[in-house]
């Protein structure tokens, strides 16, 4: 009777202990990151860097001193660079989300309500906008932006936020059109007809019946186009100057430097790291859902 | 069963056409109102760019230069980027990096799903740490990656050196630097297809597990007869979709090798950015553009045509079944 249950013991061991092990590989690099970015420059260079150590701010107040309500004594000259490229970049992710919501949304609902283009379009669109890199869009972009879109002698949209945010925009419609469109579908035509006939219009029943009901969503989309936009660095690279840099670029140029200091650079990626971890932690499930957008039903 | 729960939905929209005009007759502009804006934005910021940039393949064209001051040259940048050993190189790099990357995360990932297909208690937990390295900046994996891999300070040297063994050149040996690269992205991405391959693994008929089971099947044939064919349709999307992805990698190489050293890490996106900046050559930039695009419109249309035959083989078997029963 109790060979068996020790063969299942020893298979249950085995069995956590591979997950623990994967999950070892997973969190590792990222748990360095943070052990790193909070140690001091002499202890990551040391050779005797041990577990043991004593966690210290000051890369994050290295980093951050020019939008921290105090002082940090350690640092002799204050980069601005830093919370500048923070600033700019929720600025960028917040602004090309709050647009892509709300111009996506408005789409889906008249792609389902209307019965405008088929769901099949509206997948191939998504799968195609997906399967377009970056780096595609990297000349025409350039071009267009610094030389055809220019309102007056010098103002054009290169360089300024607007421009980001517009191409932003434009690489996240066709998913959140397509992940929203599966939502609307599943509100009850009836609670729309019920609204109507209370004297609402097409853009009152929209926002006042519609919109309360696909809160998760947007929720999802919204996660997705945020972390585009915020991680996003090809096209700002090319896209901002100095002053209206995002964190990734800025992260990329300070790794030209010739003395690396890892503790600041850490603790700069892990500000930009810590936006995604949140939200994965929030909706692990509808961002599976999103990997495979317009590949699969949803 | 199944073909009436299936055909359910369907009549509930076929009432909605009916309904749609009445509903909103006062008003045939509405649907173009609620169209528009995200209509105008992919105009203007995709289709107009997108159309551009295969006008800009045709013309020699540098930075400087406003577009129309241009030459125009025909086809000479695509019959020269042929000609070109470092856009060759460049293209077998991407070609080796995509199928290597896809074969291991492929083999890694259902061999995972497959080792640890049971009730796991906290799998929403797991799910979310798994996830995790796929949804961080490119740009921070990168970092990560190429803090452990440095010589001195990195962790993996280090623990090389404590076990007694030689330092590896990650980064800077051409040898190691694609491998190094690979290591990253298979350590990002294999969560994804060992996600998506336990989700189909654990929706599987159990009808079809237990009659093998009855019949006397070992895990194996169990895992190469009836498991495995019955996930293939995941499997083959799940592995496009890296595919496609993975000829989008840049901002991790970028950060790793640049490319370097020589052009052993340098992939098609990270030469269309380097001409773009460092040569000036936008119109053989665009060439470059397109001709990725060629490639990746291929085995997108190749996933979406396999959607559609999967679609239509299953319309047919649920009229078929409606036909018997």
């Amino acid at each position: 009777m109790s060979a068996p249950a020790t063969n299942e013991q020893r298979a249950d061991i085995f069995f956590y202990g591979f997950l623990i092990a994967l999950v070892v590989i997973s969190l590792g690099p990222i748990v360095l990151m943070l052990l790193t970015s909070l140690r001091l420059k002499v202890d990551i260079v040391s050779d005797t860097a041990s577990l043991i150590f004593l966690p210290t701010m000051r890369n994050y107040e290295t980093v951050l001193c020019n939008i921290l309500w105090y002082t940090p004594q350690h640092v002799e000259y204050c980069n601005p660079t830093f919370g500048r490229a923070l600033g700019n970049s929720l600025f960028v992710a917040t602004v090309s989300t709050g647009i892509t919501l709300v111009f996506g949304c408005m789409a889906a609902y008249g792609i389902v309500r209307f019965r405008f283009l088929g769901r099949g379009t509206v997948s191939l669109t998504t799968l195609l906008m997906r399967m377009v890199p970056p780096a595609v869009l990297l000349v025409p972009v350039f071009g267009i932006w610094s030389f055809n879109f220019c309102f007056g002698e010098d103002a054009c949209l290169a360089g300024t936020h607007g421009g980001i945010v517009l191409i932003y925009v434009a690489m996240n419609l066709p998913f959140v059109i397509w992940i929203l469109q599966s939502f609307i579908k599943q509100v009850p035509i009836q609670l729309e007809e019920a609204a109507k006939m209370d004297g609402a219009n097409a853009f009152q029943v929209f926002f006042l019946v519609v919109l309360p009901v696909i809160k998760p969503g947007l929720a999802a989309a919204a996660i997705f186009t945020f972390r585009i936009a915020w991680n996003e660095f090809l096209l700002a690279n090319a896209l901002l100057d100095r002053s209206t840099r995002t964190v990734p670029v800025t992260l990329v140029n300070s790794l030209t430097e010739h003395d690396i200091d890892w503790g600041v650079i850490m603790a700069t990626g892990m500000l930009l790291a810590i936006p995604p971890i949140i939200f994965t932690f929030i909706a692990s499930r509808q961002i599976i859902t999103g990997m495979t957008a317009g590949a699969v039903k949803g | 069963m199944v073909s009436h729960e299936l055909t359910t939905p369907d009549l509930k929209s076929e009432r909605r056409v009916r309904h749609a005009p009445r509903f909103f007759n006062m008003n045939r502009l509405t649907p173009y109102f609620f169209l528009a804006p995200a209509g105008a934005v992919l105009a203007v910021a995709l289709l107009y760019p997108i159309g551009y940039m295969i006008y800009a393949s045709f013309l020699s064209w540098n930075p400087s230069q406003r577009i129309h001051e241009a030459d125009w040259i025909g086809l000479r940048n695509y019959t020269n980027l042929l000609k070109d050993p470092n856009f060759i190189e460049s293209f077998f790099v991407t070609l080796k990096f995509a199928s290597v990357v896809v074969t291991l995360e492929m083999v890694i990932g259902v061999g995972l799903a497959l080792l640890l297909d049971r009730k796991i208690r906290g799998m929403s937990v797991l799910r979310t740490i798994f996830i995790l390295p796929m949804m961080i900046a490119p740009i921070v994996v990168g970092l990560m990656w190429r803090y452990m891999y440095h010589p001195s300070v990195g962790i993996l040297n280090r623990t090389l050196k404590g076990w007694g063994l030689d330092p590896i050149p990650w980064l800077s040996d051409p040898d190691w630097a694609l491998p190094s690269v690979i290591i990253a992205d298979v350590w990002q991405w294999t969560p994804f297809i060992f996600i998506l391959s336990l989700a189909a693994l654990q929706s599987l008929p159990q009808s079809a597990l237990e009659a093998s089971r009855i019949d006397g099947a070992s895990t194996w044939q169990q895992i190469i007869h009836i498991k495995l064919p019955l996930m293939l349709p995941v499997l083959i999307i799940a592995g496009l979709l890296r595919l496609i992805d993975a000829f989008k990698v840049l901002e991790v190489i970028l950060v790793l090798t640049n490319g370097g050293p020589g052009l052993s890490t340098e992939i098609l996106s990270l030469r269309i950015s380097r001409t773009t900046s460092e040569f000036r050559e936008l119109g053989e930039a665009a060439a470059m553009s397109n001709y990725l695009l060629l490639l990746l419109l291929i085995i997108t249309l190749g996933m979406f045509l396999f959607n559609k035959v999967m679609d239509m083989r299953q319309q047919r078997l649920r009229a078929a079944a409606q036909e018997a029963g």
